[in-house]
């Protein structure tokens, strides 16, 4: 009753003795010790997960206790896996742990917040003008009011707002800019939906219903590998962890396992008690490489070499020396090895590869009356033939009657359907021995990387065979078997130079040949090689790489992964269980993504949604391109011709654009609302009057003229994402230009450096603070908050009902409110409700039915992407302009502005009417829509609405998502799979009829993480028998892979990859971005400089998932920035660990501590990325305000090859296809400060610094 | 002055012990988890433990010199032939040893809590108020010395003990008599010490309630009945 009562029993406190009066038995009160047992008492437990690119998706239990959440643990109920398997669990590491400290930090955004200096014009403009939209447009279109507030972005002075208040501001600048400019002139970042995917679709909803343009960010993060699209025609399919298990041998190469993939790292080092090997490729003494049998270590950027050495290998010993029989199976039905390419003359009197031989060479289009240009031909060994097998993707589209369903892998001639055994060389039936010359890229010169001296250009002997085409020209055609083994430099007995007999000769691509430029000894590259395949040979595919963005971050990241994937190919591992090509960098497998993709880009409503490639949009609209120091000619092919290839990468991107390969936002230089009304008051059709003013030049593309201020991006919201404080690369070209504020850009443009100019693009004076307005979402106050104009408190991952999956393992689990969102912070969901409603009230009369036309490029799996078999440019007159075909398609949206809310909250009629589907099948979709009436209630108020199913929650759009996805019904499982059927001719029903009555809910999944059902979505399987791996069904069940062999392809055709020499795969050594030499010992401290490659990888405290803004995680560390560097690099610049140091280069500084690490090889530096500069960062000593993030540093640069579009594979896709944002090739200054400001003053003073160390 | 000696000599030593008696019960049970020293040392140990044990040990002897000092019956004083003179000699020579010790200890926490940006950052008002009004009271109590040398009869020593003698024995008209006399100076270290009682329950001294004392000498296992 009482405490101190209690205690009142002097008397007879000791009841007993014992162990002759050592212990004592008590009576005292024990009822403190209930504070022990309520410590596990809670209110309750609730399963959610952290909505965060870190690919664990790890499921966890969040305790709250009174109310508050206290901590949270791993969740251990994950299905079982199946017999010789080991479970999942423990899933979860010391980040997500330790993530609850968020909820209730000083540093959670807990109300509404604007920048003062637009609050006060906001608030003045409003009683002036009364009408929101005027008042916003009195703001932005004021020089003097815009440059206010513009300026002042990332120095601080936000005040709180309430949500009443900033969803008319962001509401109006969304009408105005829609009204006056175009809507695709809002742009919206938001990353990774497979990680929160309702969060994201709020937005993506929102913008699509407006006719916004999202950016994609796979491409952007430069973790979208291009050499996956171009050789699969695939986006990035990987096996889930389970399946490493499976293996018995396991590259890990430029993947921290253990560090970065730490919920699943157990099945690595599970499988090694069961035998399996280990090899690690490296630089960086890295936390994986201690798990390796055998680490090589090769100079960063140079793993073409060693993939390359290591093919040469596998190629003589196992494909042409000695023979495996599982090998020449493989490569035969499942790549492109067989598959003839054209040999085209030269005026040398050498040859050159070409396009693929096509049907429609041959007389009568070999008889193929559709598609005869995607037809790809083969010599037949059981007929002697020359035949159209199955599965080019021209036989994917538009067939009729008999030839329907021959887009297979079965080994038939298309025709007649004879079985046919595909002749991989013409070695024995060759009319003529070829000399062929192959580009050799490995002598060009830089100031960091070793060279080799072999010439630029290597002629090699390649079998040919003779044929007539339909002009009755004679051709020479090779098989892409013939051209590899030459490309290898593999001596095959056809005489002639650059070949190896031995591995210890100096000739590309030689054991021998790659120890001078990447330090491995030859007899480690021959012995791995050796193993990888005879361990292949013996299990038929079970050597696995594990791949991480490392190696896909450098400019020519297509090589290191076409260079991997060939070997994988070669020795059969692609869809193999335990077996194939590994990449993980992001979580960016969205199960249930079709389900999902009708939720998110309000495909229910609007048909085509606005997607946008961002890395272009970034290097455009930031201005990178006017600093642009990488020529073109610097990286084309030497067997080119320069006279042909002229321009500047942004040059290629407006080609690319007009052309229909790559998207546009905004898309012309004319609103898209008044092109439609000036076509309807001329009496036209829109899409025939754009026509018309694109030709006659009335009307051009954006990026041509991006300095003029109609083509801003006006209005950007990022949610999800901290673009500028860890994706944004270049991130002082955004301050400078996107932003308007203080940056710390070193370079000058080359109007005043005067550098190679763009031709298809107006130079203008520089135009700076583009945005009128930057909203953004989060939960912490990160990097970009601090830059924005308004901060949108959001709730938790511990406050909100989502979905999350993971490439990792392959269950469907959600994130739910533990606790309600705390403060004035509201969901992601109910944010985009709100301002969607907002928008619905302020828009009434400016905007009201609108016609937009909206500009879509040809796209990947539609029939579109047959579009340019050859490449014709309309403006340089080569073609006329076709929409769709020449050109982007013009589509014609009808958005119904004022009834943006209703049709936000609810399923709208296209999924009856249109169905619903995705990767070129579709299916009806009726009957979920009806369950999903019944689930969420039907819409009572009148208007467009009345009587849709409604999406009112956060659960609700989940709901949304898994009825309509395949991989969560099992019923549209089965339609999808009858669907594909149809095409491929094949019943593959069979993958999903066991699950047909599945329906997974979004109170089963808060129950326990549930399996997903196989769909066609995705290359895999998860069944019973078999982990998720990749390609398994292209290998199993015959479909084909979405490119134009339908083969792996070795061999790219595309005329642009041609061009810069990557038809196949080359060593590529890191450009040249010449960003050092015009600031290195420009502003001396007296302390010595000494210059870096700058590596940014993935840290151990943070990776994506707490931000490095979490004390714990900091608390692990050093607290704050930090920079890796080598013992020996450390002692030439005078550097001791921790250090204050500053790394710089043209493009901006860095000031951080200095990491002096053993683990660290001499050239290079680490940096993790997503360092916040918020916390302990000091100021740079070389721009003089604060040090940067680590892409301060870096400068996007784009590659031509990875903007072609309209050809197969090669087709532009949101996230899929595009240009990719790399920044490893980059170098950077560094030196120890001389002294540390913090610039914690109002203004700078002398005073604020202290020593150096 | 009579009335305002009433009030603190008189009817002051009553509030004061009685909300540091009712104070500390309430709070012990009603608060148990607030019952605590909440010692700094994790923050910062620099000089700590010279600073802590000075500080406590001059202290808890300056306590029990005053207690066992104004307690004492005059009657045992005189059975063992201590006189007044010679029992204040004693008093001011112990007091200003400990009250130096504490002095010197209680400078350095009072330093480190106020200058310390981690004990600072984590101390309560209450805990800077508390130490502040230790620091005062003790200063007060070392300013007495030198005036006890001026007058070594005991006269002086002998008011205040009756003062305190006649408080616990309930007697607060003769209580008020007692200090009659007494210097200013005196008063103010007085009325401070009662203060001190009067905080007790809502500070960190709570500890003191709880000092383990039988620790030392507590069997090797203690096992608490169910």
């Amino acid at each position: 009753m009482s405490h101190f009562l209690d205690r009142l029993n002097f008397f007879k406190k000791v009841t007993d003795t014992f162990s002759g009066d050592h212990g004592i038995v008590t009576q005292e009160d024990r009822g403190w010790e209930d504070a022990y047992r309520a410590r596990w008492q809670h209110d309750k437990i609730v399963r959610s997960t952290h909505g965060v690119n870190c690919t664990g998706s790890c499921s966890w239990k969040i305790y709250v206790k009174n109310g508050l959440v206290t901590w949270e643990t791993q969740q251990t109920d994950y299905p079982r896996t199946r017999d010789d398997l080991p479970n999942h669990e423990p899933r979860g590491c010391q980040r997500g742990a330790s993530y609850s400290w968020y909820l209730y930090s000083a540093n959670r955004v807990k109300y509404p917040m604007v920048r003062g200096r637009l609050l006060k014009l906001w608030r003045e403009a409003l009683a002036q003008k009364k009408d929101p939209v005027d008042a916003w447009a009195s703001i932005v279109e004021d020089p003097a009011k815009a440059a206010e507030y513009k300026t002042m972005r990332g120095l601080g002075g936000f005040v709180r707002a309430s949500w009443e208040e900033v969803n008319p501001i962001i509401a109006a600048a969304n009408v105005y800019t829609a009204k006056q400019y175009g809507p695709d002139r809002i742009y919206g970042f938001s990353p990774i939906p497979a990680m929160s995917m309702v969060s994201y679709a709020a937005g993506s909803r929102y913008l699509s219903l407006i006719g916004g343009a999202c950016g994609s960010f796979y491409d952007w993060y430069c973790d979208l590998p291009p050499a996956s699209p171009m050789i699969w025609g695939e986006q990035t399919d990987v096996p889930e962890s389970a399946d490493w298990y499976n293996s018995t041998f396991l590259m890990m190469w430029g993947s921290n396992v253990p560090q970065t993939r730490t919920p699943d790292a157990h099945f690595m080092t599970e499988v090694r008690y069961k035998g399996a090997k280990i090899v690690v490729v490296c630089p960086d003494y890295s936390e994986a490489s201690k798990f390796a049998d055998v680490w090589l270590h090769p100079k960063q950027g140079t793993d073409a070499a060693v993939a390359m050495a290591m093919g040469h290998v596998i190629l003589r010993e196992f494909h042409l020396d000695g023979q495996s029989e599982y090998f020449n199976k493989y490569v035969r039905e499942t790549t492109d090895f067989p598959y003839l390419v054209m040999l085209d003359p030269r005026e040398d009197g050498n040859y050159v590869n070409g396009r693929f031989l096509r049907a429609s060479d041959l007389a009568d289009s070999a008889g193929q009356a559709n598609n005869a240009d995607w037809k790809t031909l083969a010599f037949d060994e059981n007929s002697g033939n020359l035949i159209v097998p199955n599965g080019s993707i021209g036989f994917r589209w538009g067939e009729k009657d008999g030839m329907v369903g021959k887009w297979n892998l079965e080994a038939k001639e298309s025709l007649a359907g004879a079985k046919t055994q595909l002749r991989l060389s013409v070695n024995e039936i060759k009319d003529a021995v070829a000399p062929v010359a192959f580009p050799y890229f490995g002598a060009t010169q830089h100031p960091h990387f070793t060279c080799t001296q072999h010439d630029a250009i290597q002629v090699r002997h390649v079998p040919a065979k003779k044929i007539k085409l339909a002009d009755g020209r004679e051709a020479l055609v090779a098989t892409v078997y013939d051209l590899t083994l030459a490309n290898y430099g593999l001596d095959r007995g056809l005489g002639g130079g650059n070949i190896a007999q031995s591995y210890d000769d100096d000739v590309p691509y030689t054991p021998a040949w790659q120890e001078k430029i990447t330090g491995v000894p030859r007899a480690q590259i021959i012995a791995v090689a050796r193993q990888f395949a005879e361990n292949a040979d013996k299990t038929h595919g079970k050597s696995m790489i594990i791949i991480g963005a490392a190696m896909n971050h450098w400019y020519h990241m297509d090589m290191n992964y076409r260079g991997v994937i060939n070997m994988l190919m070669m020795c059969g591992c692609v869809g193999q269980s335990g077996g194939g090509w590994a990449h993980y960098v992001g979580q960016e497998k969205l199960r249930p993504q079709t389900g999902w993709t009708a939720l998110a880009f309000a495909l229910d409503w609007h048909r085509p949604p606005r997607h946008m490639n961002s890395t272009s949009f970034f290097y455009i609209h930031s201005s990178q391109w006017r600093y642009e120091k990488l020529a073109m000619s610097e990286i084309l092919s030497p067997l080119a011709d320069p006279k042909q290839w002229q321009g500047t990468q942004i040059d290629y991107n407006v080609r690319a654009a007009r052309m229909g390969w790559l998207p546009t936002a905004p898309h012309f230089d004319a609103n898209p609302l008044k092109l439609a009304k000036a076509a309807i008051e001329a009496g036209k059709t829109p899409a025939e009057y754009v026509v018309e003013n694109l030709k006659s030049g009335k009307v051009d593309f954006a990026f041509a003229d991006p300095d003029n201020p109609v083509n801003f991006p006006r209005n950007l919201f990022v949610w999800r994402s901290n673009l500028l404080g860890s994706s944004g690369k270049g991130h002082e070209y955004f301050l400078k230009y996107l932003l308007g504020t203080t940056h710390g850009v070193q370079g000058k443009d080359l109007g005043k450096d005067g550098g190679e100019k763009p031709m298809e693009v107006k130079w203008r004076d520089a135009a700076h603070g583009k945005l009128d307005l930057l909203v953004t979402l989060d939960f912490r106050m990160s990097t970009t908050c601090m830059y924005s104009d308004i901060v949108l408190p959001t709730a938790t991952w511990y406050e909100k009902n989502d979905l999350n999956t993971s490439d990792m393992h392959p269950f469907i689990h959600p994130l739910s409110a533990a606790v309600d969102p705390a403060w004035e912070s509201r969901t992601d969901w109910d944010i985009f409700k709100g301002i969607a409603k907002t928008f619905s009230e302020v828009c009434v009369g400016h905007l009201g039915v609108e016609k937009d036309i909206v500009a879509l490029p040809t796209l990947h799996d539609t029939p579109t992407e047959l579009a340019m078999p050859d490449v014709r440019d309309w403006k340089k007159g080569e073609c006329d302009l076709i929409p769709g075909k020449t050109a982007p398609s013009l589509v014609v949206v009808e958005r119904d502005y004022p009834n943006t809310y209703q049709k936000f909250t609810s399923v709208g009629p296209l999924l009856d009417t249109l169905g619903n589907g995705g990767k070129g099948i579709g299916w009806n979709t009726q009957d979920e829509v009806a369950a999903l009436a019944t689930l969420n209630h039907t819409v009572l108020e009148e208007g467009v609405a009345k009587g849709r199913p409604r999406i009112e929650t956060d659960i609700d759009a989940a709901e949304m998502v898994m009825m309509l996805a395949p991989e969560t019904n099992g019923h549209v499982a089965v339609k999808a799979w009858e669907a594909l059927s149809k095409i491929t001719g094949r019943d593959h029903t069979h993958l999903a009829l066991p699950k047909e009555h599945e329906k997974i809910r979004f109170r089963d999944i808060q129950a326990q993480p549930r399996k997903i059902i196989s769909s066609p979505t995705w290359s895999g399987l998860e069944d019973e028998k078999v982990s998720y791996n990749a390609g398994y069904t292209n290998v199993h069940e015959l479909i084909p892979w979405r490119t134009v062999t339908g083969r792996q392809q070795f061999y790219q055709d595309h005329l642009w990859m041609l061009g810069f020499g990557e038809a196949m795969c080359a060593y590529r050594p890191p450009v040249d971005m010449k960003t050092i030499d015009p600031i290195i010992g420009k502003k001396p401290n007296g302390n010595p400089e000494i210059v870096l490659n700058f590596i940014t990888p993935h840290q151990k405290w943070g990776i994506h998932s707490t931000y490095t803004d979490n004390l714990l995680m900091l608390t692990l560390s050093r607290g704050g920035p930090i920079i890796w560097i080598s013992e020996a690099d450390a002692k030439k610049a005078g550097i001791e660990d921790n250090d204050w140091i500053e790394a710089y280069n043209v493009n901006g500084a860095i000031a951080a501590r200095a990491v002096v690490s053993q683990r660290v090889p001499e050239g290079m530096s680490m940096m993790y990325h997503a360092q916040e500069k918020i916390v302990n960062t000091p100021g740079s000593e070389t721009t003089g305000t604060r040090g940067g993030i680590h892409n301060s540093v870096t400068r996007t640069v784009l590659k031509p090859t990875h903007m072609i579009g309209s050809y197969a594979q090669q087709s532009y896709g949101f996230n899929y296809y595009g240009t990719v944002g790399a920044n490893r090739d980059e170098f950077i200054v560094v030196r120890k400060m001389d002294k540390v400001d913090w610039l914690d003053d109002e203004t700078p003073s002398e005073a604020s610094t202290v020593e150096a160390h | 002055m009579s009335y305002l000696d009433t009030l603190f000599f008189g009817v002051y030593p009553y509030l004061a012990g009685a909300v540091f008696l009712f104070g500390s019960l309430v709070r012990f049970d009603r608060d148990q988890f607030t019952w605590k020293a909440h010692s700094s040392q994790i923050l910062n140990k620099k000089d700590m433990r010279l600073a802590s044990n000075l500080f406590h040990v001059g202290i808890i002897l300056l306590f029990f010199g005053h207690f066992f000092g104004m307690l004492t019956p005059l009657e045992i004083l005189h059975a063992i032939g201590v006189s007044a003179s010679a029992k204040q000699v004693l008093a001011v020579v112990a007091g200003t040893i400990f009250g130096v010790m504490c002095f010197i200890g209680l400078t350095m926490l009072v330093k480190r809590r106020l200058t310390d940006p981690r004990v600072r950052a984590t101390s309560t008002r209450m805990d800077i108020f508390i130490l502040l009004l230790l620091y005062v009271q003790l200063i007060l109590g070392l300013l007495t010395v030198p005036v006890s040398l001026m007058h070594l009869d005991g006269h002086n020593m002998l008011n205040l003990m009756a003062w305190a003698r006649n408080v616990v024995t309930f007697d607060p008209a003769e209580a008020v008599a007692a200090v009659s006399e007494i210097g200013f100076l005196f008063k103010l270290h007085m009325v401070l010490g009662m203060t001190v009682f009067l905080v007790f329950p809502f500070s960190r001294l709570v500890h003191i309630w709880s000092a383990p004392v039988t620790y030392p000498a507590r069997p090797y296992q203690v096992v608490r009945q169910r």
